[in-house]
């Protein structure tokens, strides 16, 4: 293939666009104005024949630079995938015909506006290049296992399966974490369809923990090795060129090289040793569920005997919610989920060891989630365990511990003594340092703007849980902190709505109760996801390009070395850590670390950031070569930059649900808000533009954005646009930054229509020629 | 106390709620209740019981032996079924509330002077004479002995002659009245019935 450049345009006549807008003129523009060498038009660009001409136009005329006018860049991608070209598409379908109405009137401005988004797909596609892998990336099938609990032998066995090689890093000195110390586990299938709610149906009962197998499973498995007694001291490098240091308590270390990493480091139980109430540390009777299931274990069939005395247990008293949901200092502010479930398996192991004892079960709110939930709380109804709605005031120690409660149902004062007393006690995530720890809560604080009380809630809580351990599991050497960041409460989650695996460090998935508190078989399943998501990392990042949430983007970020100042500010605000410093301080992008959000590119004061396919200049070109009426026209220009993540499909499916956009917007959809250049705003308003808009997603603490921090940092940087515009001598209101969920078809429409109220309050801009 | 009271009291010392599960009608049902509400709120006497059945089903999971016994709320049951019908857990409500006056009957528990234990009576006794409800003295009956005597006798005086010309009542049963065929057959077999009982009462005292 030559190097010589040959740009065409191709327009689709279909699904109305011939028929509403004048094509020759369109082609005119592309040709002229935006320096196609030709644009073809064809009255179904989609079809076979369509996709044809396109193609034969690449493989023979020696096309590089496609410029498709049609649809939205969201419909027909399988049809328009060309990925050995530059290409643009000018939104013609959902964003010209479909939102203007279709009457003589309005024809004018509806043409004007199309002209406008083929000269800006054209100025697009001129500053493009045709994305290229870098070269950098290597495709290694070894995975990184920290932790070798449930979680973690779960991952690795699943990863096994699928033909990659494993390392388990496990801390103590044998597998199977906690689990190895269950009696039984809670059932995770649900009665038989169709049993019938008879006293006496089968319904689902305490199973064996399979953990033995699970551990002869991993033994055995010649893809995994497993390291015991050993820590991650040390990790460097980026997805498909991990190197991490493997560290024995005595002192040895081994250097391996991995893909991708699952870390499963799995939880601490709450200790409440601290908590007056129950007496925990003052008599052996009053334990701790995980307790409970250690003395289970010990009677190995036979009854359960207390531990003060050796006594055969005869009554135990379950007392739920210990510490949890809690609002006070040094309990948990969130619930552990499980608990009841526990405390009826539990209760049963009492009825089934000890016949005759009596079980009751203190809740204030039931759960039982899970598939086998409401049958398994039957199943303890069926063994006569007395489930008993009630506050529990305080657990006395004695020969014979007394619970004192409130009984909610009877309303009654009431106390109960009995041989053993079960406290539900949760779950606390074994999370390494939050790399984030402080500065979140005082952004958190500030992005939120719109309420303070949130913020406070936001810092009491923060406050209200408990310290974690802080010792690294990690060691990252990152710019941005040894440990995957935490989303609330020492849990290091990402994003729980859209990408429930993901964390903020690409090519590390965390797994297990370190993500949420859960059971075995939710943790089993969570850890089969993530040893999926580990190898599907290890592949992307193997082949070259982006795994998530642009999966097989070719593009990356580069920066202008000549140009940097090294002020830091794209290795310290990149919501995933991904980028470091090299020894004189210049970035160093991690390729297979980056998320292609560019925040990075929004952050740089001297604009040295760019992609092939997405820079300051193909955004800033699109801006400049919209075509902005004289002030006499009245034909006021509003620039909207939008999320494509959100934003720009919420317009989509406006204009597909039959909402009208204002014929004076001109959009433009950027990978986030945070890529954002304020160069652009500025560029706009000295151009004669009216207004700006900018359409991110919500931002802190229930933030939707795709890229976490992106929308935060954005609204941020804009927050200081206003000096600026105050120095052009321009209105705060002509620029404005909003949140816009993808649900909102009908107010990102009247967003724009807004701002064509304030222009016209305001007056147009003076900035216009 | 009678010695049954006692017996019982000795014999599930631990537990009201086996108690319940051993000796009341359907009683084994009372532990899968799950404390939602529904039949209270769907019984239409609703508002005249002290305990309604979901309260009642707790107490007894309390162990609230004597309270439950002695209360007069299950003899407010008018078996109208609602409750059955409408428990989630198909909990048979009503079965249970005639089963717990029984039980306290038996245990010689139930309030005293409650006139639905004391129609109850006067039912079986009427019952038990000719193996029929002669139900001409179970009307007078309840009228002397529940009601206000003459005063509710003349209050219902249009509606007895009404059943008479109906041929719904016949005024010559007060003279004795119509049996069963076989009523000696009839009184044996209650009365085996009432020795298979007793029988089964005499395990508890041992």
């Amino acid at each position: 293939m030559s190097d010589e450049i040959k740009y065409s345009g191709y327009l689709c006549t279909g699904c109305g666009i011939g028929d509403r807008l004048d094509a020759s003129q369109i082609e005119m523009i592309a040709t002229r104005e935006g320096k196609m060498s030709a644009c073809k038009s064809h009255e179904m660009l989609c079809s076979k024949e369509g996709v044809e001409m396109i193609r034969n136009g690449i493989d023979n005329d020696g096309v590089t630079h496609v410029m498709i006018a049609a649809c939205s860049r969201r419909a027909k991608v399988e049809a328009f995938n060309f990925n050995d070209v530059a290409m643009t598409r000018a939104n013609l379908r959902e964003g010209v015909i479909w939102v203007r109405p279709d009457d003589d009137e309005q024809q004018e401005t509806t043409q004007e506006m199309a002209d406008d988004y083929i000269r800006m797909a054209c100025a697009e596609l001129r500053s493009s290049k045709q994305p290229a892998p870098s070269g950098e990336q290597t495709l290694n099938k070894n995975i990184l296992v920290v932790g070798g609990g449930v979680t973690g032998m779960t991952a690795a066995i699943e990863a096994a399966k699928a033909g990659y090689t494993v390392h388990i890093v496990e801390k103590s000195g044998a597998l199977g974490g906690w689990a190895s110390k269950w009696y039984k586990r809670i059932p995770f299938k649900a009665a038989a369809a169709g049993t019938s709610n008879s006293r006496t149906a089968d319904l689902p009962q305490p199973i064996e923990t399979g953990v033995d197998e699970m551990i002869a499973a991993v033994e055995a498995d010649g893809n995994i090795t497993v390291h015991l007694n050993s820590i991650v001291s040390k990790t460097s490098g980026a997805p498909g060129r991990f190197s991490a240091d493997i560290s024995t308590e005595s002192g040895s270390t081994t250097t391996e090289n991995f893909g991708s990493i699952v870390q499963a480091s799995g939880f601490t139980l709450f200790d409440p040793s601290e908590l007056s109430a129950y007496n925990y540390a003052n008599s052996a009777d009053i334990i701790t569920n995980a307790e409970m299931e250690e003395l289970a274990k010990a009677a190995d069939g036979g009854p359960i005997k207390r531990p003060s005395d050796g006594k055969e247990v005869q009554s135990v008293a379950f007392v739920q919610n210990v510490a949890q949901s809690s609002d006070k200092k040094g309990e948990l502010p969130y619930h552990s989920g499980i608990g009841d479930l526990i405390a009826i398996k539990q209760a049963i192991y009492c009825n089934d060891l000890n016949p005759g004892c009596s079980t009751t079960i203190m809740f204030d709110n039931l759960r039982t989630p899970g598939a086998a939930g409401e049958d398994f709380y039957r199943a303890g109804q069926q063994a006569m365990i007395t489930f008993t709605k009630g506050i529990v005031s305080e657990v006395v120690a004695g020969d014979s511990p007394t619970v004192k409660f409130k009984d909610l149902i009877l309303d009654d004062d009431a106390e109960m003594a009995c041989d053993l007393v079960v406290l539900d006690v949760g779950m606390v995530p074994n999370s390494g340092p939050d790399p984030y720890a402080g500065i979140e809560d005082l952004e958190t604080g500030k992005a939120g703007g719109e309420s303070e009380v949130v913020g406070d809630a936001i810092e009491e809580a923060a406050k209200a849980a408990p310290e974690v351990s802080v010792d690294s599991i990690l060691n990252l050497g990152y710019r941005q902190g040894t440990d995957l960041p935490q989303l609330k409460w020492g849990f290091t989650d990402s994003h729980f709505i859209c990408f429930p695996y993901e964390t903020r460090r690409t090519g590390i998935y965390a797994a297990g109760p370190v993500r949420r508190p859960m059971d075995i078989k939710q943790a089993q399943d969570d850890a089969t996801g993530a040893a999926l998501k580990a190898i599907q990392a290890l592949e992307h990042a193997g082949s070259n390009n982006a795994v998530h949430p642009r999966v097989g983007d070719l593009s990356f970020p580069t920066f202008r070395k000549e140009g940097c100042t090294q002020c830091k500010r794209c290795s310290v605000e990149c919501p995933f850590g991904a980028i470091d410093e090299d020894d004189k301080g210049f970035p160093m992008y991690n390729e297979s670390r980056c998320r292609r959000c560019g925040t990075c590119m929004g952050a740089c004061p001297v604009r040295v950031i760019s992609f092939e396919n997405y820079s300051v200049e193909t955004v800033g070109q699109q801006i400049k070569n919209v075509e902005i009426p004289a002030e006499f026209d009245e034909n006021p220009r509003i620039l909207v930059l939008a999320c494509e993540n959100d934003a720009y499909p919420a317009l989509d499916q406006a204009a597909i649900s039959g909402e009208e956009v204002s014929p004076w917007a001109r959009v433009i959809p950027v990978r986030c808000l945070g890529s954002v250049s304020i160069s652009w705003v500025t560029d706009a308003m000295s151009n004669g533009y009216d207004g700006v808009i900018m359409m991110g997603c919500q931002r802190g603490e229930d933030y939707q954005c795709h890229f976490v921090r992106g929308s935060a940092m954005a609204a941020e940087r804009m927050a200081k646009v206003g000096d600026t515009l105050e120095q052009l001598g321009l209105e705060s209101e002509r620029v404005v930054v909003h949140e816009v969920a993808i649900t909102d078809i009908v107010r990102a429409p009247a967003l724009i229509k807004e701002m064509e109220e304030t222009i016209d309050k305001i007056g147009p801009s003076p900035f216009k020629f | 106390m009678n010695d049954l009271n006692t017996n019982m009291i000795e014999k599930y010392r631990n537990s009201f709620l086996n108690e319940v599960e051993a000796n009341v009608e359907e009683g084994e049902w009372v532990k899968m209740c799950m404390q939602c509400g529904v039949c209270s709120g769907s019984c239409p006497l609703g508002n005249a019981w002290e305990h309604p059945p979901q309260e009642l089903f707790m107490m007894i999971r309390a162990g609230k032996r004597e309270e439950v016994l002695s209360s007069d709320s299950m003899w407010m049951c008018t078996s109208c079924y609602n409750c059955i019908v409408r428990c989630p857990r198909e909990v048979p409500i009503t079965h249970i509330m005639h089963g717990l006056a029984h039980y306290a009957r038996r245990l010689g528990m139930e309030p005293k002077e409650q006139p639905t234990a004391k129609f109850a009576q006067l039912f079986w006794d009427n019952l038990m004479k000719k193996g029929r409800v002669n139900e001409l003295k179970l009307g007078i009956d309840l009228y002397f002995k529940v009601g206000e005597g003459m005063k509710t006798a003349l209050k219902n005086k249009d509606i007895g002659i009404a059943m008479w010309k109906a041929k719904r009542m016949n005024p010559m049963e007060f003279f004795g009245g119509h049996a069963v065929k076989d009523l000696n057959g009839f009184q044996k077999a209650i009365k085996k019935a009432e020795e298979l009982e007793a029988a089964r009462l005499d395990k508890h005292k041992a």
